[in-house]
């Protein structure tokens, strides 16, 4: 294997470390590109918006420094602490639902029955209709008309007067809630699939000689070896939710009132439609704050919950 | 990975002579819960089918009615005589053409920019060695963890300070630089898997990187980038915010700002609306049932492992 270099590392060694020299260059020079790219994209408007956060910036006129009066404004906007719950509230029932429904659906599509992956397809196709074509068919289907909304009508014939969905103050998050689920379909599953299928079969025989039924078993062997993936999708689920936009936009509008009033769409409305950029920025470097914090004590909470392999 | 000790191996053979003594005994009642515990296992893959199917097969059923049966009592699941026409309406009330050239050319060409730039950057992290490499694999994962609107407003700036905004550029000149971090780990992951001998036999035939990335890891790598082109075509195709603030005349909308700018236009003809809809999304429907195998493997492949 590598003793082809060591050998020439032991004759020539001027060259070998020419070579390693040339091996870095090429690394650093194949890098490059995701550097530029980090530092103008990422790294630099990261700093940017802490820096137009202290400014007063509509774009059209200079900016003009303000100190932390966007900072005081913002911490006496209803409207923010709104979107904040909104977004907190969406988070709460659609990460962890996301998460049940797909370790349910990777656990049947587990199971050893002819056509099974004829379903995985099937499953995962919810995941590529996303956008806005996919939203305005969620508005048709949350029509409230029982005679027009897919939803309404089958409630109808259970006897149940549907609510108003999106028109509705108190139905319009649930709805909005029940698209992302949908929408996760079976994508988070083929993941967990994957995990349950590198469970090793002598774990479970070995729990059963001791004992352990099929839910202690799912308990005690199945979940502990899935807390990986559980904590992968947990952290991608955080940033995702954060970055909700296009299906409540367009189903929406961020309504009725302020119902579905998401995080990202009050920085939208105030960066391109109020051109308020120093206080969209503001909002979005405390986004970044948060995140940061969030991500910070989960990967140190991680260490109770997530079980790594050794070896 | 999996290590087993000895007392697993001979619970392991205990456990194997046990449960065949103990099935052939009870074979008859083993047989009926097994059918039962099929029958179950059929029933729920039929019922989430149904559950995660029927929107796209009520919108669907609604595009291809007369306007009359839309909103009939008792609802028409699927018209006797489906109006296919309807699509052609559809098609014709809005500039589609122009929206599908427009997103066509930003999908197509962030997607090549994407998968040569995040290669390219996967290429560095796994089969080279250097000082800091490590370090830098850490940042390209904690950009992973910034939601994308931390950095929206100073890059509408930036790009409005270029005199950008108005074109395709914002939309497309991004991926050709350093590819999502997303990419960049899925494809190190599937690098990581090509034996570094190759790289060594050609390094000694006095092969240069660019060459080895080229003519060994790229061609090798042929299922994974297709996944990472598959993810990008639909996340492009579909994407809304980007064109939202970047896209300001008709000729360069794509399909999403169209279609949503356009929904009002078909308000009162909901069959039409769902055909419109459903002509956006064919294009992803196509793409994700041709290689839905390169889909499983690449979501697979970023499982967190």
């Amino acid at each position: 294997m590598s003793s082809t270099s060591r050998d020439t590392v032991i004759h020539r060694p001027r060259l070998w470390l020419s070579a390693r020299r040339e091996e870095a260059f090429w690394g650093y020079l194949f890098l490059l590109p995701w550097i530029i790219g980090f530092l103008v994209f990422t790294g630099g408007p990261i700093l940017a918006s802490a820096v137009i956060g202290f400014t007063d910036y509509n774009i059209v006129l200079a900016p003009h420094w303000v100190g932390l009066k966007n900072y005081a404004t913002l911490f006496r906007d209803v409207h923010f602490f709104n979107s904040l719950r909104v977004t907190a509230t969406y988070a709460v029932v659609v990460i962890p639902g996301g998460i049940a429904g797909s370790l349910g659906l990777a656990l049947l599509m587990n199971q050893k029955v002819k056509g099974v992956t004829v379903f995985r397809t099937l499953y995962y196709l919810p995941n590529i209709l996303s956008g806005v074509a996919t939203a305005i068919i969620w508005v048709w289907l949350f029509n409230p008309d029982p005679r027009r909304g897919m939803i309404n009508m089958l409630l109808h014939v259970f006897g149940i007067d549907g609510p108003k969905w999106l028109q509705s103050m108190t139905w319009a998050l649930p709805a909005v809630m029940l698209t992302a689920l949908w929408g996760i379909g079976g994508s988070t599953a083929v993941i967990f699939l994957a995990g349950l299928q590198d469970v090793p079969e002598q774990l479970y025989e070995a729990a059963k000689i001791d004992g352990a039924g099929a839910i202690s078993r799912f308990w005690h062997v199945t979940v502990p070896l899935m807390t990986p993936m559980i904590f992968f999708t947990f952290i991608t689920g955080i940033i995702g939710t954060l970055g909700t936009f296009t299906g409540p936009f367009i189903m929406t509008q961020g309504g009725p009132g302020d119902a579905t009033m998401f995080y990202g769409i009050y920085i939208y409305q105030n960066a391109f439609v109020a051109l308020k950029m120093g206080y969209a920025s503001g909002m979005a470097w405390l986004m970044f704050l948060v995140v940061g914090l969030i991500s910070a004590l989960n990967f140190y909470l991680s260490r109770y919950w997530v079980y790594y392999e050794a070896g | 990975m999996q290590r087993l000790d000895s007392s697993t191996v001979t619970a392991l053979a205990y456990s194997t002579t046990m449960t065949s003594g103990r099935q052939r005994r009870h074979s008859r009642s083993y047989r009926l819960r097994r059918l039962l515990g099929t029958s179950l296992v059929y029933l729920l893959l039929v019922f989430f089918a149904v559950m995660l199917g029927f929107p796209l097969f009520w919108a669907i059923s609604t595009s291809v009615k007369p306007l009359g049966q839309v909103a009939a009592v008792p609802p028409v699941w699927w018209p006797a005589h489906p109006l296919w026409g309807n699509f052609v309406e559809a098609w014709n009330r809005v500039p589609f053409l122009i929206f599908t050239r427009n997103t066509a050319f930003i999908t197509i060409t962030t997607l090549a920019g994407n998968v040569l730039a995040s290669s390219l950057t996967a290429f560095s992290f796994s089969r080279l060695r250097y000082p800091g490499r490590n370090v830098m694999f850490g940042l390209v994962i904690a950009t992973m963890l910034i939601p994308g609107f931390v950095t929206l407003v100073p890059t509408f700036i930036l790009f409005h300070r270029l005199h950008w905004v108005g074109t395709f550029l914002p939309l497309i000149v991004p991926a050709f630089f350093g590819g999502s971090s997303f990419y960049v780990f899925l494809l190190r992951q599937f690098f990581l898997t090509l034996p570094l001998e190759l790289d060594e036999a050609a390094r000694i035939d006095g092969a240069s990187y660019p060459l080895i990335y080229a003519k060994i890891i790229v061609p090798l790598a042929k299922p994974a980038l297709t996944a990472v082109a598959l993810f990008e075509f639909i996340g492009h195709w579909n994407d809304y915010l980007g064109p939202l603030i970047y896209l300001n005349s008709m000729d360069h909308y794509t399909l999403a700002i169209g279609l949503a700018f356009f929904q009002g236009r078909f308000y009162t003809y909901q069959n039409l609306m769902m055909a419109a809809s459903l002509i956006v999304l064919a294009p992803c429907i196509i793409v994700f049932l041709l290689g839905q195998k390169y889909f499983i493997q690449g979501i697979t492949f970023t499982g967190g492992k």
